[in-house]
């Protein structure tokens, strides 16, 4: 859980001083300062916060920002973050990580990471492309489709994050724009403030290697229409209200199904899915496993009496 | 005739309780105050296949199993006689192993075979129906007539006439049946107390002296604190002493069991048990948790283990204060002999990784030296910042055998040099360069303690920095910490000599082997004049110059180590420059016995050449002794006509 102090915290405050090394106009800009947006709307302690990443552009993410980070292994990013979560339960761990990341390499740690429903964020950077490695395609580019730095289209179905964070069990499932930041920061707070498994996708463009979706693709300057729209604009409710109804959480998972395959082509942005539940650290807390304080700062461990175990072996 | 050692073997059908039963009996011979070793061989199955217990016990501490049985207790017929069933035989079963004088222990229609198998030989056959003693005790519990039902109870038979033939008394056989029945299971605890006392009543009565008995008196007190248990508890408990605070692990034999005793003690001791999707997950997660401030562990086998050197290298390049890595070695490569024992993963804990890595890999070689050396590995894990490794086997996990009881007065933690916000020098960086290598380490959640970690490598602070001066010092610091491990951990931690240090014949191996290796020398060399052992138990940072000295003089140097390409023998002339003069060598996937390492080392006095293969008790040709057994085992099951598959005992219910 989040410590609050007075609020005195600006975005500023979550910013470290290091040099950015991101191409000049990359998503990924807009995606730190709404995170760090999102932390000063909650007053997080910057000591409280923990950012953890995978390998690739986002991976540099923990660097500039002014909280404990971590830049962790190529798709190892909820792993990474299910430890020191596990250590320490009341930091507000936020993972980050490219699509290729997530949905490729981690695609595993990101099914079990979702159905685990420990309380973390993860910030997927989704871009379409492996661009540190100069622009492959990822999991998330379209069947047929090529970008200027692959060497052929693709022959292979995109994933669907939505629909995979659907199934492996995230209680809360958004998808924010990068250029976008307020209204992903709003997101990202939301996400913090979930208690649960909770997946932001964000659709981050990369002017340096995939052309198909720039900026002006997802303002729809080529068909006259903007692609993105927001959810919380309609009349469209994302929360199961009562978690024991099965037939409101099948329902509430299948509007989000139809959303993120919604055959306009048109793109929706904002919460898909929530759900309250226990999460692992209260189903642990029942068990009498997890204390108040987290495991970091238990002293006690360090006085076991293992006597009653070797009596039993006697 | 009573031998210095008795040696007992119970064998059935994977299913059938002969672990059970064969514990039952170890936990008695060790009330009565014999010094008891046991181990287990089983298949890579739930139900059916060959699995057998053996025990050994003495009126002196034994440390290994030895070849021949002195009773043999068979719950099926694969037992006696082999699985010969199959295209290709496996085994010919263990009468043969029977000692001359020995008896079996054997259900009515099985005699006919093992009188064929036994030619004449002087075996005693103890023919017994279990469902006897099944059904009786049944019928005191209202169940008579149901003895076909409940044939998973013929282990407690077995055990029941077991103990009878031994001349071990009653009541300690049923306080500790009982003791493993609680609350409503009682009246169940008490019919299979029921079941052994038929059984030990008809054995009484019927059955002629067995020529061996236990060793006629124990001389161990019974007070003297002895406790009896397997390799993967004792690691357990020594990671609860040692105040870990997250274990992580992917199920994989024969490494769960340690992980799955921590998960039954989880709420007592507030430690997270967490089962993750693989083994990458499980490093992962165990280094993080250390850095996030936890003691922290993860325990595996080598195909596991073989998922996790990127965890290795992560904990390494970022100085996390671990994890600790148990790593129980099975038969390989790839998934290899699941359940059966190898040291076959040396080369690989020392090497696993890309680029170089600063690691402790240690290889305890008995119960006692699991739980001090567990321990004492999360007290390095923190001080050097660097991961631990800890290298067990199957046959570590597995043995089941009387210790001293742990002494844990001497035990401190010891959890290195963290960061205090009250002693901060201006700006805390996390890598800042120190004179030992080592910085202090600030926990997450620390004000005035923010820092950066990354796989890249980094500056002081903790960033990416590819500058020329930064990487020679990192790659020092880290690197240099090993020194630092060899400078300040005392040798008797690290290596151990038995015996003489002037006798010519210098023994070096590591692991689980020293159980075998210390019982063969006291046969072959009681007083420890001729022969000494060198066992290592520090595998990285190696004890070289330690070691060059105390093989010094040596007139004959032979390692012996379960692998096929003599691992620790090829690390030793590494190190020291020094050549093993044998290489005893043994990768059938069986521990060694004490007579094995006696008949191996015989053979190299005998002028054996440099490379000794042993097998099956004894030294073997290496070129021809495998596929003769694979023919002569096609010869037995030509021979001995057509044999039906084992039955495996159901749970009431299941057998119509």
């Amino acid at each position: 859980m989040a410590t609050t102090t007075a609020p005195q915290l600006t975005a500023k405050t979550y910013k470290s001083e290091v040099h950015n090394d991101w191409c000049p106009g990359c998503g990924d800009f807009g995606i730190v300062i709404a995170l760090q947006m999102a932390l000063a709307k909650l007053q997080i302690t910057p000591h409280n916060v923990a950012v953890v990443s995978g390998i690739g552009c986002s991976g540099k993410t923990p660097h500039y920002m002014g909280t404990y980070g971590f830049h962790t292994l190529h798709g190892r990013v909820l792993p990474s973050v299910t430890g020191l979560k596990l250590a320490n339960h009341r930091l507000t761990v936020i993972g980050v990580g490219g699509d290729g990341d997530g949905y490729g390499i981690g695609v595993g740690h990101f099914v079990s990471g979702g159905r685990r429903n420990l309380d973390f964020t993860y910030l997927v950077f989704n871009n379409d492309v492996y661009a540190l490695t100069k622009g492959q395609a990822s999991p998330t580019i379209e069947k047929g489709k090529k970008t200027k730095s692959m060497a052929d289209s693709s022959i292979v179905e995109a994933i669907n994050p939505v629909a995979l964070a659907l199934a492996s069990g995230y209680t809360f499932i958004a998808r924010g724009y990068a250029l976008e930041v307020k209204y992903l920061a709003n997101l990202i707070a939301q996400a913090i403030q979930h208690r649960g498994s909770a997946l932001v996708d964000i659709f981050q463009t990369c002017p340096t290697y995939n052309d198909l979706h720039s900026k002006s693709w997802y303002e729809g300057k080529d068909s006259g229409q903007p692609r993105l729209y927001k959810l919380d604009e309609s009349d469209y409710d994302p929360v199961v209200h009562d978690p024991n109804d099965r037939a409101e959480v099948a329902q509430k998972k299948a509007q989000a199904l139809l959303k993120s395959e919604e055959p306009s082509g048109r793109l929706p942005l904002g919460v898909f899915y929530q759900l309250e539940v226990p999460t692992y650290e209260d189903c642990l807390r029942e068990k009498g496993v997890l204390g108040h304080e987290p495991q970091a700062r238990l002293g006690a461990v360090f006085q076991r009496d293992i006597q009653p175990l070797l009596d039993r072996l006697a | 005739m009573s031998a210095p050692t008795f040696s007992w073997m119970i064998g059935g059908p994977q299913g059938s309780g002969i672990n059970l039963g064969a514990e039952i009996l170890a936990r008695v011979m060790s009330r009565l105050g014999y010094y008891v070793f046991g181990n287990i061989e089983y298949h890579s199955n739930i139900k059916g296949k060959h699995s057998y217990y053996r025990l050994r016990a003495a009126d002196r501490p034994v440390h290994s199993h030895i070849e021949e049985v002195h009773l043999l207790t068979a719950l099926d017929e694969e037992t006696l006689i082999g699985d010969l069933y199959h295209e290709f035989p496996g085994h010919r079963g263990h009468v043969e192993q029977v000692a001359p004088g020995g008896g079996i222990l054997l259900e009515p229609d099985r005699v006919e075979g093992v009188r064929r198998r036994l030619d004449g030989r002087d075996v005693h056959l103890y023919v017994i129906p279990y469902g006897e003693a099944v059904h009786q005790a049944l019928s005191l519990a209202g169940k008579g007539g149901q003895a076909h039902e409940y044939r998973i109870m013929n282990n407690t038979a077995a055990i029941g006439a077991s103990a009878a033939l031994l001349g071990v008394p009653f009541d300690p056989l049923a306080e500790v049946i009982l003791s493993g029945f609680h609350g409503k299971a009682r009246r169940v605890g008490e019919t299979n107390v029921h079941c052994a006392r038929f059984a030990y009543e008809y054995a009484q009565k019927e059955f002629k002296d067995l020529r061996f008995k236990l060793p006629p008196k124990p001389r161990r007190a019974r007070d003297d604190k002895q406790i009896m248990l397997k390799g993967t508890q004792a690691v357990a408990i020594a990671k609860l002493k040692a105040g870990c605070g997250l274990q992580t692990y992917y199920p994989i034999s024969p490494a769960t069991d340690e992980s799955v005793y921590l998960e039954g003690q989880q709420s007592q001791y507030n430690l997270v048990v967490l089962q993750t999707e693989d083994e990458v997950s499980a490093i992962d997660a165990a280094v993080m948790a250390a850095h996030g401030g936890v003691r922290a562990s993860t325990s595996t086998s080598g195909p596991g283990f073989a998922l996790m050197p990127e965890g290795l290298g992560f904990s390494a390049i970022t100085e996390a204060p671990g994890p600790v890595v148990v790593n129980y070695q099975r038969g390989g490569p790839s998934t290899g002999l699941p359940t059966r024992h190898e040291q076959g993963d040396l080369r690989f804990a020392l090497h696993a990784g890309q680029g170089d890595i600063p690691r402790i890999v240690i290889a305890p070689g008995d119960l006692s030296e699991c739980f001090y050396d567990t321990f004492d590995s999360f007290n390095y894990a923190d001080r050097y910042q660097v991961p631990v490794i800890l290298l067990l086997d199957k046959h570590l996990a597995a043995m089941y055998a009387t210790v001293p009881r742990f002494d844990t007065s001497g035990l401190k933690i010891d959890r290195g040099e963290l960061f205090d916000p009250a002693q901060r020098d201006g700006r805390y960086y996390r890598y800042r360069f120190t004179e030992s290598g080592i910085s202090p380490r600030a926990l997450p959640g620390q004000a005035g303690g923010i820092f950066w970690t990354t796989t890249d490598e980094h500056d002081q602070v903790g960033h990416i920095t590819e500058g020329i001066g930064n990487r020679l010092t990192m790659m020092r610091k880290r690197m240099g910490k090993l020194e630092l491990v060899e400078k300040e951990i005392p040798d008797e931690k690290k290596f151990a000599l038995y015996g003489s240090p002037q006798a010519p014949i210098r023994v070096v191996s590591w692991g689980s082997t020293k159980g075998a290796i210390l019982d063969a020398l006291g046969r072959l060399d009681p007083e420890g004049k001729r022969y000494a052992f060198l066992q290592i138990r520090f595998l990285q940072p190696f004890p070289a110059k330690q070691l060059q000295a105390l093989l010094r003089g040596a007139q004959k140097i032979v390692c012996l180590e379960s692998n096929y390409s003599a691992q620790l023998a090829g690390v030793l002339r590494e190190k020291t420059d020094i050549r093993a003069d044998h290489k005893v060598l043994k990768y059938d996937g069986q521990p060694f016995s004490e007579d094995e390492v006696v008949a191996a080392l015989e053979a190299t006095e005998a002028g054996a050449g440099e490379e000794v293969l042993v097998s099956e008790g004894k030294v073997v040709s290496a070129a021809t002794y495998g596929p003769e057994q694979v023919d002569k085992l096609v010869e037995l099951k030509e021979k001995s006509g057509k044999m039906a598959p084992p039955m495996v005992p159901l749970p009431p219910g299941y057998n119509r």
